[in-house]
């Protein structure tokens, strides 16, 4: 049966726990705005992540850890152009260039980086296939998931503490009138200062997010960052929330006369 | 004459109605509507006060099962109707994930109106997308005691054997001695 649905429903970190839990193996398939990622699982463990058309070949990994630098990944490519992940692994490990921990540890560490990635996608579409086993040239790892889960967590807290302090991101950011606040004497980086230069009481926070290619959780977080720093001024939307009306318990009626009135229903139920 | 109740919940389009239909002896007493709103055209028609079906057990005892109204816009009818229930029964569609939220956010609801023993029906089990009951329970963070039961409101059967369920819990805690 499927196990399908959208990470604004289920987040990637609810996945992985169900995953972890449910022991499961097979290919989860996420599809995210504009990328794609493959995530293989073995009995409850990360096996392997692949993430859009990223290269993603043992000699790129391996390039990326520094283990090779990417002239050799060039040149090991164009030479083992027609053999998988495992032949090209055994051939660096039985030419004495690579222990295995080596090419273990890559793959592991390159795998976790696209879970940390996939752990800011808070839209996509996910599907997750039992049939489905690594690539059988492909090398699989073996990760533990409470970590990674424990990590996601940490992200997911963020972004719902975000959400709770920008509920709408349909609100617009404007500079504060406060005396004092001098944007000059703020040290904002590169994404900041994005999002600064389309600060305006006509732009909502989503369209800052559109023009500046973010995600719900990047642009939530630097709203927040220039939030705090007194910069920016920002509207919530009133309401208060729902009264929640004490815990009223039944009242009490005769044990003996309840359980035969139950046993009635039951009989009745059973003969339908 | 007695009457008991037993209350049907869960969110939008979950199937509340269609498993009160499916044991009613009289046809439900529906208050549905023509939905409007464009957004929320997954079905022709909503529940906007309660449906109401009803179990004839014997000359002095009726069963209604009472179906809540669906859209949260229609919240407030679940505190009157929650009132004296013998239990409920939380309907989540298998196939749309996108409700299980709230649906768990209804379960919690009901659970502090009135602490009364609860089912939670996997429904829609028939879809080719419904997720398995045991994925749901992670997904809705049930504990291990909690009833997670596969349905097909649809079904008679399935219906049945969910009634019973939550007859048994029923039953299970009045035997319970009280702390």
């Amino acid at each position: 049966m499927a196990l399908r649905g959208n990470l604004r429903d289920f987040s990637f970190t609810q996945i992985l726990n169900l995953v972890n839990l449910a022991q499961k193996t097979g290919l989860l398939t996420v599809e995210g705005p504009g990328e794609m990622a493959h995530v293989y699982f073995r009995d409850g463990k990360l096996a392997l992540a692949l993430i859009g058309r990223e290269e993603s070949d043992l000699s790129a990994i391996l390039a990326r850890s520094r283990k090779i630098t990417a002239n050799q990944a060039r040149v090991i490519r164009e030479r083992t152009r027609t053999m998988t992940d495992k032949e090209v692994g055994l051939l660096l490990i039985n030419a004495g260039y690579l222990s295995q921990k080596d090419v273990l540890d890559s793959l592991q560490l390159y795998s976790i980086e696209v879970i940390r990635r996939l752990f800011t996608w808070v839209e996509g579409i996910f599907q997750f296939d039992q049939s489905s086993a690594v690539p059988s040239g492909k090398i699989p790892v073996r990760v533990d998931l409470e970590n990674l889960i424990v990590e996601g967590s940490r992200q997911l807290r963020e972004w719902e503490q975000l959400q709770e302090e920008i509920p709408s991101l349909d609100m617009a950011l404007k500079f504060t009138d406060r005396p004092g606040t001098n944007l000059r004497h703020l040290n904002l980086n590169l994404e900041e200062w994005r999002v600064v230069r389309y600060v305006n009481p006509k732009n909502s926070m989503r369209q800052i997010a559109q023009v500046t290619h973010m995600n719900d959780l990047e642009i939530r977080r630097i709203a927040y960052a220039l939030l705090q720093a007194g910069v920016v001024d920002i509207v919530r939307p009133g309401g208060t929330p729902p009264v929640m009306p004490p815990p009223r318990s039944l009242p009490p009626v005769n044990k003996e006369e309840h359980k035969s009135l139950v046993q009635r229903l039951i009989n009745r139920i059973r003969s339908l | 004459m007695q009457n008991v109740k037993i209350v049907v919940t869960g969110p939008f389009n979950a199937g509340k109605t269609e498993f009160i239909r499916s044991v009613s002896e009289i046809d439900v007493v529906s208050t549905e509507r023509k939905i409007t709103a464009e957004a929320e055209k997954v079905k022709s028609s909503t529940t906007v006060a309660m449906d109401f079906g009803r179990i004839t057990v014997d000359d002095d005892l009726v069963l209604y099962l009472f179906g809540t109204p669906g859209q949260k816009r229609f919240d407030f009818m679940w505190e009157i109707l929650s009132e004296g229930m013998l239990g409920f029964i939380v309907m989540v569609d298998s196939a749309h994930p996108e409700t299980f939220r709230e649906a768990r956010s209804i379960l919690e609801t009901f659970h502090a109106y009135a602490p009364t023993p609860y089912v939670v029906a996997a429904n829609k089990q028939d879809c080719d997308d419904a997720w398995e009951a045991e994925d749901l329970r992670l997904a809705l963070r049930l504990d291990p005691q909690v009833k997670l039961l596969p349905c097909v409101a649809s079904q008679k059967e399935t219906v049945k054997t969910i009634l019973l369920e939550l007859l048994y819990s029923i039953l299970e805690t009045i035997e319970t001695p009280a702390d």
